[in-house]
């Protein structure tokens, strides 16, 4: 009996000391369940939400961008990628995904390989995929777990290459790009503006993206929509741009490089804005391969460049309009007054000949404009003075950057002898000024400026600060008093150009509408270089042609010049792009006109 | 069979209804961590564990009834059956989660190494209730040779890590509980020393991939929140999430979207504690502590060594597995695929934990039969 007690006893003290040990877990589960439950209790709760809530962003409609009637010349598409999350995309699925995608194992394996760091993010297997591949992979959706199809907006170009370098066009965000202020709140892999208006005005076109919130298992599949903050749509965009008039200049060269434009000669609004060759912006929007992308910037022509805006070239005659105006204004000259012209002129030792061997004969400004004839404006040039001249052609838009603020604009160069002496240290020489008077020699000047020269000629002096995308402001730069009466005669004059049965521009009269112009031709080469050019590469050294003008006659709404390059002669080149680009303007006038009745 | 009064007034009603409520909580638990996304239908896990409630009653109600001193008779030859049976799943069982546990009968599987938990701890109690010195060295090297060597080689075989960890647990324990000398004492903490960074390596190689990934990721659960150290990481996410009160019953979110793996068997409490936050945990605890405190209860009032050895041998059973279920679903012991007792879904444990109670039950109502 003695022995049982004394083994109960034991049995007692063995048991309470099983009951601490247990006593000190339970002690120890207790503060474990207080730490994670109520002191960490907030931050598991957000842990568990993070686990089950997904937000995926919707992207943005980009604003629309129209011409000034309103037609759309863009169109939000979709572009789709897949991605794959390494961390949830079975290894051995590879080979089935890849033959969803038609693409290589070996190909997916190493983009897969590329993202293995960071297993949990998306790596990109197929940016722009086709919907074909979006089908596929959505029919698969279950066998293929942890791909995903991200959708982002894209443009289409509606009109293909037209307006290509007004427009410009989408690419995705660069890394260059990415940290940047302007693009602060832009995914990753969105598509944003890279040239062109699209570009300038990206902010406003691109609008806030939205969000939705779904809860999700662990496979990420999607149980139920939480919430919704609907993107918002980038602001539309109305461009002076019409399109009518921009195909029709467009059209007009046919295979030929060159440019056109157009300015409403009231408010400077530009009306076309033309550079050909051109290119076709769908291929960035869908991202351009590299090859593509080589073929454009190697290419002799040289399509990317905005030929309107960057390019400088002789005006040749169409720069007369220039002398004939400074020499009324400063009146060295009365529109009566007559010069004979007997095809050329002799200054010191060197003959200046007009092109037209035989001469003239008796020559007033009329005439001298109708015919172009180069005697009477070396003889005004004499008159005048080079930095006379320059003064005029300055006074209208020459020699100055146009600002649209699209691309670097070429200023083109307006001679002066102070400008001759800075630049080459050297004086001026009388002959040069002969040389200026008929827009050779140093004189360039872009087709934009050239435009512009003809609109300020026709509205009196007024150089409007030209501008592509509609707002109501007009702004005047800058303001020259022009004689009327002047400008009534010069006008008439180019009128005659067109008209007059000897007028270099006869071809481009409309029965549409009243068209007054002047042609010119920019000399590429001397004699000595088309001599030694091979017979196949002749066409390189003919000459430019140009064509300003405007229209109608009596109240011009529209001033015009192109520039052909190689093309000839301005009249029978240059000309009917003009023509065609006054009668895409008049002809869409009277369809309003007619509908309105 | 004679069902004396005084059987049913000393029938232990506090510690069947703790068992009950437990498992009936189980049973909602199960429900509500099974709960189907939209129209499917709802998987009758909590259906099938009512099947295995009942019949593991039926199982209690048949071992009360019986006087435990049979079961004295009976133990060694129980015993060896338990083990023949574990030899017989390593050639016949069929795997599941990369281990061989698994019988089938017909159309039942179920796991013997549950079965010969029970039939080990009747064998241990048995020779220690025959034995009435301290234990020495050798003594205690045949009693490991005897017992646990054979089972312990076969479930490492299979393998079944928590299983296994559990015999040796409950092998310590029961010897140290039988009284052992001092020199044992002695070798067993320099063992314990000395073994562990040497075997740790031995062990480590003998793991398989799987095993070793749940120790890297108990020890470094952040290297990789979504792979190994997941399950670790969204357990501490569930039960923390539940906070002081709760999210409500069937508004947990983490088992429902499958963040929460094995969340109907191994990780049911990480379930409850996001359902109840820490006030149902806590009551929950208290629960069990006062299952276990009945078991010791029982073992010093039992009539004789052998009732004493059998109930706290079962007492350890039961908070070995409590231990480390709630060890590893609060982030403090590695992930051992352990069920927690009555909780966990699975027919063979709980029928084999309703065993274990039938016989602290059985002993405590026999206590006083001596004395006729």
């Amino acid at each position: 009996m003695q022995q049982r007690t004394d083994r109960r006893t034991t049995h007692i003290t063995r048991a309470s000391r099983i009951l601490v040990v247990i006593l000190c877990v339970f002690t120890v589960f207790l503060l474990r369940l207080w730490q994670l439950q109520v002191v960490e209790g907030e931050k598991f709760s957000r842990l568990a939400k993070n686990n089950r809530i997904r937000t995926e962003k919707v992207p943005a409609p980009r604003g629309i961008i129209y011409d000034r009637n309103g037609i759309p010349l863009v169109k939000n598409v979709p572009a789709f990628d897949i991605s794959v999350i390494p961390d949830e995309f079975p290894v051995e699925k590879g080979t089935l995904l890849a033959y969803v995608l038609s693409m290589s194992s070996e190909e997916l394996k190493g983009k897969l390989e590329a993202g293995r760091r960071y297993p949990h993010k998306p790596v990109k297997v197929k940016i722009n995929a086709s919907m074909e591949d979006v089908a596929k992979v959505e029919a698969r959706r279950l066998e293929l777990p942890g791909v995903r199809v991200d959708v982002e907006v894209s443009r289409r170009y509606l009109h293909g290459s037209t307006a290509a370098h007004i427009l410009g066009y989408l690419g995705r965000l660069r890394s260059s790009q990415a940290g940047k202020k302007e693009y602060k709140h832009v995914p990753a892999d969105a598509y944003v503006g890279q040239w062109g208006l699209e570009a300038k005005y990206d902010k406003y076109l691109r609008g806030i993206p939205g969000d939705r919130i779904f809860e999700v298992n662990a496979l990420g599949q999607k149980i139920r929509e939480v919430g919704v903050r609907p993107p918002e749509k980038g602001a539309d965009l109305y461009l002076t741009i019409d399109l009518a008039v921009q195909k029709a200049a467009e059209n007009g060269f046919g295979g030929k490089a060159g440019a056109a434009v157009a300015i409403d000669p009231h408010s400077g609004e530009v009306l076309a804005l033309v550079s050909r060759p051109s290119f076709d912006p769908n291929l960035f929007a869908t991202g351009i391969s590299s090859k593509k992308w080589n073929e454009l910037l190697n290419d002799p022509q040289k399509p990317l460049y905005n030929r309107a805006l960057q390019s400088q070239y002789p005006p040749g005659s169409t720069f007369k309009i220039v002398v004939a105006l400074g020499a009324l204004e400063e009146e060295v000259v009365t529109p009566e007054e007559y010069v004979t012209c007997i095809g050329r002129i002799h200054l010191g030792r060197r003959a200046f000949r007009c092109w037209k061997r035989g001469g003239h004969g008796k020559v007033n400004l009329r005439k001298a404009l109708v015919e172009s004839c180069d005697v009477y404006f070396y003889d005004m040039a004499l008159r005048l003075g080079i930095d006379s001249i320059a003064k005029y052609a300055k006074s209208l838009g020459l020699g100055s950057v146009p600002g649209l603020g699209l691309v670097r604009e070429s200023s083109g160069i307006i001679p002066t002898k102070q400008w001759k002496l800075k630049k080459m240290n050297e004086q001026w020489y009388p002959g040069e000024t002969l040389n200026a008077s008929i827009g050779q020699g140093f004189v360039s000047t872009s087709p934009f400026q050239m435009a512009q020269m003809i609109a300020t000629l026709t509205n009196g002096g007024k150089v409007f600060k030209p501008s592509l995308v509609k707002d109501s402001t007009v702004e005047v730069l800058w303001e020259t008093e022009l004689d009327d009466d002047l400008i009534a005669i010069i006008k008439d004059a180019l009128q005659g150009v067109v008209e007059d049965d000897h007028g270099t521009a006869r071809s481009v009269q409309s029965s549409l509408a009243t068209i007054a112009g002047k042609t010119g031709t920019a000399q590429v080469s001397s004699l000595e270089s088309w001599r030694a050019i091979k017979e196949d590469d002749k066409g390189l050294l003919e000459d430019h042609a140009w064509f300003v003008a405007f229209s109608p006659v009596d109240h011009p709404d529209i001033a015009i010049s192109v520039i052909v390059e190689h093309g000839g002669h301005g009249g029978s080149a240059a000309g009917p792009i003009a023509k065609a680009m006054v009668e895409a303007y008049r002809n869409k006038e009277a369809g309003t006109f007619s509908e309105t009745r | 069979m004679k069902l004396d009064r005084r059987l049913i007034t000393n029938f232990d009603w506090l510690m069947l209804g703790l068992v009950l409520t437990l498992s009936i909580v189980g049973i909602a638990t199960i429900f509500s961590a099974t709960r189907p996304i939209g129209e499917a239908p709802h998987p009758t896990f909590y259906l099938r564990q009512s099947v295995w409630m009942g019949i593991s009653l039926v199982g209690l109600i048949s071992v009360v009834s019986m006087d435990y001193r049979w079961f004295h008779r009976f133990s060694y030859p129980f015993f060896a059956l338990g083990v023949f049976m574990l030899g017989v799943i390593l050639v016949a069982g069929h795997k599941g989660m990369g281990a061989q546990r698994w019988l089938a009968i017909g159309p039942v599987s179920f796991q013997p190494s549950e079965i010969t938990k029970i039939s080990f701890i009747m064998a241990l109690s048995r020779h220690l209730a025959e034995t009435s010195k301290l234990l020495n060295m050798r003594d205690v090297a045949r009693i490991f040779l005897v017992f646990l060597a054979v089972p312990l080689g076969l479930l490492l075989a299979q393998p079944d890590l928590g299983t296994g960890l559990m015999f040796v647990f409950i092998f310590t324990a029961m010897l140290l509980v039988a009284g052992v000398k001092r020199q044992v004492l002695i070798a067993l903490v320099l063992t314990v020393a000395l073994a562990v960074p040497f075997l740790g390596s031995v062990f480590w190689s003998g793991l398989k991939q799987y095993q070793k990934n749940r120790i890297v990721a108990f020890v470094k659960p952040e290297m990789d929140p979504s792979g190994i150290g997941y399950q670790i990481a969204q357990s501490k996410i569930t039960v923390g999430s539940g906070g002081f009160l709760g999210k409500g019953y069937t508004k947990g979110t983490q088992g429902v979207l499958r963040f929460l793996p094995e969340k109907h068997t191994d990780f049911v409490f990480s379930i409850f504690a996001e359902e109840w936050g820490f006030i149902g945990s806590v009551i929950f605890i208290g629960f069990f502590l006062l299952i276990l405190m009945r078991g010791l209860e029982t073992a010093v009032k039992a009539k004789d060594r052998y009732g004493y050895f059998l109930s706290v041998g079962i007492v350890f059973l039961l908070a070995f597995y409590f231990t480390v279920n709630i060890g590893m679903t609060l982030g403090l012991a590695p992930v051992v695929g352990v069920p927690l007792p009555f909780m966990s879904y699975g027919g063979t444990a709980l029928v084999t934990n309703y065993l274990a109670i039938a016989i602290l039950i059985n002993v405590k109502m026999r206590r006083f039969e001596l004395f006729y």
